[in-house]
């Protein structure tokens, strides 16, 4: 039961490359965070500093107030599920489980009893005498797992655990580590580059960006209120809609469309409108034209693309609508679509701020 | 079909010409090996059994010979068995501890330093034999087992396969044994030598044979009788039968090879399959 705190963390490589910039983030007790980014943002980086196998070049970390910058990775207390799941290959499901225990001198019955406990929980029980090999990529993720729950640690950190697994079995596995997580109420960080993973598993979510953190917070609030043009284009699925626009003469001018209801954006700027494919619906006054180029249907609603009218043909800006069921349409249609202006989101092209 | 027949035929044909060329020596030592020394004396090499096995192999084995008759076959067959095995293990903890250095404790100028390891395949023994003898005599070891194998035991060939093989071992091995809070001693004995123990068989076959197989250095190295490995011990025995003045005893030397050919091939066909394993595929 443990909380964790960077402040100011800073990763500098001996090549130059500055891997993470000054990282300030509390994380509390049983929380569940997910670092979700783009790949070569850092979020590794960041979690591997936690595990203490990278050094920390610049700020102080802390789990539970006491500073473990020089505190060596198996001393922090905490325990990794790698992303190829590290399972040494000759040793039996069972050893696997007990290397991290009787290396820091639990008795064997205690350790017998620990690992057939976390086994069962884990249902890999009857695997316990299997080697690595013998295992499906499911089973092995967890006995992966249950290497890292064993040990009952203060952190749990999870370097893209469920990458190399199928589909199915990924949102099976996801739905366990949650389920698994709040029954052990144990402080867990999890890196992913998967927006859906990150959206379903966190507690709070950071979105990293070459090394920066953009913004913190729960699920939803990123979804609906993000700070910056990144965070907005990353979170959610589909994508958000973004159209580049500029403000003149109080409306906002969406390449021939101008939209009104837009105050007090700065003029001459490039910006950029965000609108979310659900808050777009069809609507025969409708201030924007598309002409449907592909229509996905997903059973309970549809997805919608088509390249907006009024940009230039040869660089078509592409929306994308969420209808319901009702709506059938055909390829080369062209029809006519409203959006709530209160939810739309507008953003500066050059540096990502959210303006309204 | 016709054609198949003729291709199966030739390529067979081939395998078995190079069978019997390559084992008609062994075949007719062994035979003559078998036979008097008269018999051999008078009608030359021998193609098939003669009435001597048992008495020729327990003379030779058990019945001391040589120069100044001090030393049975036996003996330096034990010899040979120390030099090959210690020149095998040595060889192996040897390359295996360093090679673990070069790739696990990036130390500065490690990759320099394999270099410089890898260099010494440019010397071998035969080249430095004149210092490393100095040294060993220096030493005191000569006629003893380790000066035998000392001078022989790093190995330039084995510190490059554990290393590429280390290399290839995932990074995160390593960083979950650091979580599990294993030392670099525990991940050594726990981790990579299960991981390779395949290599090691391999590695440990070939330089047994090899180690079994020194000639110029134990030549160098051992005066005494007593020290002698079987190698030199055959190298000895068609000396005195190339001055002695009484009947030549070619039933013994022949004996002699024999045995010092039947041990390395035992070894290799035992653990063929480990070999074959090592080389071939490995557990990660």
């Amino acid at each position: 039961m443990s909380t964790l705190t960077l402040s100011g963390i800073n990763k500098r490589y001996d090549n130059g490359a500055h891997a993470v910039r000054g990282v300030d983030m509390e994380i509390s007790d049983g929380e569940l965070i997910v670092f979700v980014g783009p790949s070569g943002c850092g979020k590794s980086t960041l979690l591997r500093m936690v595990a203490g196998l990278e050094t920390i070049t610049e700020g102080e970390m802390k789990i539970d107030d006491l500073r473990i910058n020089e505190t060596s990775p198996a001393d922090r207390d905490v325990a990794m599920v790698f992303q190829n799941y590290a399972l040494y290959p000759h040793m039996t499901v069972f050893r696997n489980m007990a290397y991290g225990l009787s290396n820091r001198g639990m008795a064997k019955s205690e350790i017998e009893a620990k690992v057939r406990e976390t086994a069962k929980m884990l249902r890999i029980e009857d695997y316990l005498e299997r080697k690595p090999a013998q295992l499906s990529g499911g089973q092995r993720q967890r006995v992966a797992m249950g290497r890292a729950i064993v040990r009952s640690p203060k952190l749990f950190l999870f370097d893209e655990p469920l990458s190399n697994l199928d589909a199915k079995l990924r949102v099976q596995m996801r739905i366990e580590i949650k389920r698994l997580q709040r029954e052990l109420g144990v402080t867990s960080i999890y890196v992913t580059h998967d927006q859906t993973e990150a959206m379903t598993l966190a507690d709070r979510l950071a979105v990293i960006n070459e090394g920066k953190v953009e913004q913190m917070g729960s699920p939803m609030d990123l979804y609906s209120d993000p700070k910056t043009l990144f965070v907005a284009s990353f979170i959610g699925s589909p994508h958000i809609n973004l159209l580049p626009a500029r403000f003149e003469t109080g409306q906002l001018q969406v390449g021939t469309t101008a939209i009104s209801g837009f105050e007090g954006l700065p003029e001459g700027v490039p910006l950029m409108l965000g609108i979310r494919p659900e808050h777009i619906a069809q609507h025969p006054d409708g201030g924007i034209e598309i002409s449907v180029d592909l229509v996905e249907q997903l059973g309970a609603d549809s997805l919608i693309y088509g390249a907006v009218s009024g940009f230039d043909s040869a660089e078509p800006e592409e929306l994308c609508v969420r209808a319901g069921e009702a709506l059938q349409l055909t390829p080369g249609e062209r029809i006519k679509l409203n959006f709530e202006v209160d939810r739309a989101m507008v953003f500066r092209t050059d540096s990502g701020e959210r303006l309204v | 079909m016709k054609n198949s027949f003729w291709r199966n035929l030739s390529t067979h044909g081939i395998l078995i010409l190079g069978t019997i060329f390559m084992s008609a020596p062994v075949w007719v030592a062994f035979m003559s090996s078998t036979h008097s020394a008269d018999t051999i004396f008078r009608e030359g090499l021998q193609y098939w059994f003669g009435g001597h096995f048992f008495e020729t192999y327990t003379e030779v084995l058990f019945i001391e010979g040589g120069v100044m008759k001090k030393v049975t076959a036996l003996e330096m067959l034990g010899n040979s068995m120390i030099l090959g095995l210690g020149f095998s293990i040595g060889k192996v903890v040897i390359s295996m501890t360093a090679a673990y250095a070069i790739v696990y404790f990036r130390f500065r100028l490690a990759t320099p330093l394999f270099w410089i390891i890898f260099l010494t395949l440019l010397l071998p023994l035969e080249v430095r034999i004149v210092p490393s003898y100095e040294v060993v005599a220096g030493l005191g070891l000569l006629n003893t087992h380790t000066g035998l194998i000392l001078p022989l035991i790093a190995s330039a060939t084995g510190t490059f396969f554990f290393r590429q093989y280390f290399k290839s071992v995932p990074e995160e091995l390593l960083e979950a044994a650091r979580l599990d809070n294993a030392g670099p001693m525990r991940f050594l004995i726990d981790v990579l030598v299960p991981l390779s123990k395949t290599m090691v068989a391999a590695i440990m076959i070939i330089m047994f044979v090899v180690g079994w197989n020194q000639y110029l250095w134990p030549l160098m190295m051992t005066t005494e009788e007593n020290s002698y490995t079987i190698v030199i011990g055959i190298k000895q025995i068609y000396q005195v039968l190339s001055e002695g003045g009484e009947l030549p005893q070619f039933q013994k030397a022949f004996a002699l090879t024999i045995l010092a050919v039947l041990p390395p091939v035992l070894v290799v066909l035992v653990f063929q399959s480990w070999f074959v394993k090592g080389l071939v595929e490995s557990e990660k």
